[in-house]
């Protein structure tokens, strides 16, 4: 599948912005973040303005954006419907916990309930998101259970990676928050070792035998045209397979290696130069899942491709 | 609504002959002449007169070899475009409700005006039937004709899809397939008629027909044999062979 910049962008922008959103939404209540408005700030704007700019650079990948509201409407069959709404009425209560937070006598039941819903429509958004992918078939490399649960993995991971940056900041960084994000951050790596296993050992259940029902062995003969066509450009897309071994090296080297590295050194060191290695943590990390999603298209073949041979 | 409607009274489609097929690619190109000009026009092409051209089309014919397990090949040519799905996948994935199965005949069809180009819909169908038009930005695919088929200024004979009508060696077949009777559901049941990836859970209306067995006897068969046993020919051969 080919690689688009734009859809690669929304999914690792938004799944971090909804990893951060979904944690402030929980602990804040908790009483377990700073008190400093300042923090609450730096929070909120980092949370919607991660969401805002994953939200608005898929809109590019459509060809006709102006119609995009109609989007909202097919929520009954279509995940990428649900996906819409889901984003959209998020916005609801996640301006009301930012309100509630910014504002009021701090911990309330006013802001325990708008951060719980903050953080549950985080999550749904999320989870329909990665059902856009798993729900099509026709490429297997997507048609895994497995798949629903990395999205959402990984976007707690990388959100988590961001919270711990802003704790830097203010000197807030305990213990267990910092086991925390590193288990989340291995665990989510770890199941995506575990994809890659799945992935490289199962055999495809369509072939281009049962793809024309003729049986023997199919081999392209004559194409049915000679330039490339819509088809091979977006479902034919093979560049990047040829790396995709070192690939994944990297992706885990920037994802999980070295947050994990500054992580700890930064624990080591203590303030003030904690907060930046932290800080340089979280930019690694969302590069790593970037690379990843990379190769979640670069790697995924279409049946389509059947009738071309590839 | 992408919803799927409940499955309805006719079930319009194919019948394709892959037995007969010669690959000439009449029916791609009258497809793509018709619908240019008829319910989903325009139906682009991006430098279509110069290099790297690249368009729009509905039908695709691709040449296979097939080798049999005998080591014999045979050559078959494969018309490829929308098999009107019962559980069309392409339908239930629009988040705008364009792409829809209509209820009285289960033609698969897509409403322009909603469609914003996302191509998912493309993504979810196994057998790349759809294609996004390079000029319009919408998705465009098959009609089987809906502007052909309930067209009461054609005559009744022209009243099939602009493929079926092009093609010279009547490969391709329309009718009803919920009708047992039709002439297309017998074609079906005489032939052994396929349903294509059927372990992808679409349930294709199309269906196609086998390229029938070979007949016992070959060419390779009637020759002589190169080393006869007696006779002058097998006198000849012995003296030869020394």
């Amino acid at each position: 599948m080919y690689p688009a910049l734009s859809v690669i962008l929304f999914s690792s922008l938004s799944g971090a912005g909804y990893g951060l959103m979904f944690l402030i939404g929980l602990l804040a209540p908790a009483g377990a973040l700073p008190d400093a408005p300042a923090f609450a700030w730096s929070a909120l704007a980092l949370a919607l303005g991660l969401v805002s700019a994953g939200l608005f650079v898929s809109a590019l990948h459509l060809h006709h954006p102006e119609r995009a509201w109609r989007a909202l409407s097919q929520w009954r069959s279509s995940w990428l419907s649900r996906e819409g709404v889901a984003a959209v009425v998020g916005y609801v209560p996640a301006l009301a916990f930012g309100w509630l937070w910014l504002s009021g006598p701090r911990p309330g039941p006013w802001l325990a309930l708008a951060g719980l819903a903050t953080a549950a429509l985080a999550a749904v958004t999320v989870w329909c998101t990665a059902n856009i992918y798993a729900s099509l078939k026709p490429i297997r490399q997507w048609h895994q259970p497995l798949v629903p649960i990395l999205f959402m993995v990984f976007a707690l991971g990388s959100g988590a990676l961001w919270l711990l940056a802003l704790l830097g900041l203010f000197g807030a960084v305990s213990p267990l928050m910092l086991a925390g994000v590193i288990g989340t951050v291995v665990l989510a790596w770890g199941l995506k070792w575990r994809y890659w296993r799945t992935v490289d050992r199962d055999r495809p259940i369509s072939t281009a035998a049962s793809a024309i029902g003729v049986g023997g062995t199919v081999k392209v003969l004559d194409p049915p045209h000679t330039e490339d066509n819509y088809l091979l450009s977006e479902m034919g897309f093979r560049v990047a397979r040829k790396h995709a071994l070192k690939l994944r090296r990297i992706a885990l080297l920037l994802g999980l290696g070295l947050p994990v590295v500054l992580v700890g050194t930064g624990a080591a060191i203590g303030a003030p130069g904690a907060a930046a290695l932290v800080g340089a943590a979280a930019i690694s990390g969302l590069a790593g899942i970037v690379i990843e999603r990379w190769l979640f298209f670069a790697e995924a073949t279409h049946t389509v491709a059947l009738y071309y041979g590839r | 609504m992408t919803a799927l409607p409940p499955p309805p009274p006719k079930r319009l489609g194919l019948v394709i002959d892959l037995d007969t097929c010669v690959g000439c690619h009449a029916c791609a190109v009258s497809c793509k002449e018709w619908n240019t000009s008829g319910f989903v026009a325009p139906l682009s092409d991006r430098s279509p007169y110069g290099t790297g051209q690249s368009g729009a089309w509905l039908n695709r014919v691709h040449g296979f070899e097939v080798v049999d397990s005998d080591e014999s090949s045979r050559t078959v040519y494969f018309p490829r475009s929308c098999l009107h799905c019962a559980d069309a996948p392409c339908v239930t994935v629009c988040p705008t409700g364009a792409s829809y199965k209509r209820a009285e005949d289960g033609i698969v069809l897509v409403d322009e005006d909603k469609c914003i180009g996302c191509g998912l819909c493309a993504w979810a169908c196994p057998y790349g039937a759809r294609e996004m038009d390079p000029g319009e930005g919408v998705m465009k695919k098959c009609t089987l004709c809906v502007d052909r088929i309930y067209n009461q200024h054609l005559e009744e004979v022209d009243r099939v899809p602009a493929c079926v009508a092009a093609c010279p060696v009547s490969a391709r077949h329309f009718g009803d397939l919920a009708d047992p009777d039709s002439k297309v559901s017998r074609i079906v049941r005489e032939r052994g008629g396929f349903d294509l990836m059927p372990e992808q859970g679409c349930r294709p209306t199309n269906k196609y027909l086998p390229p029938r067995a070979r007949r016992a006897g070959g060419p390779g068969q009637r020759l002589e044999s190169a080393e006869p046993a007696g006779g002058f020919l097998g006198w000849l051969d012995r003296l030869l062979s020394d």
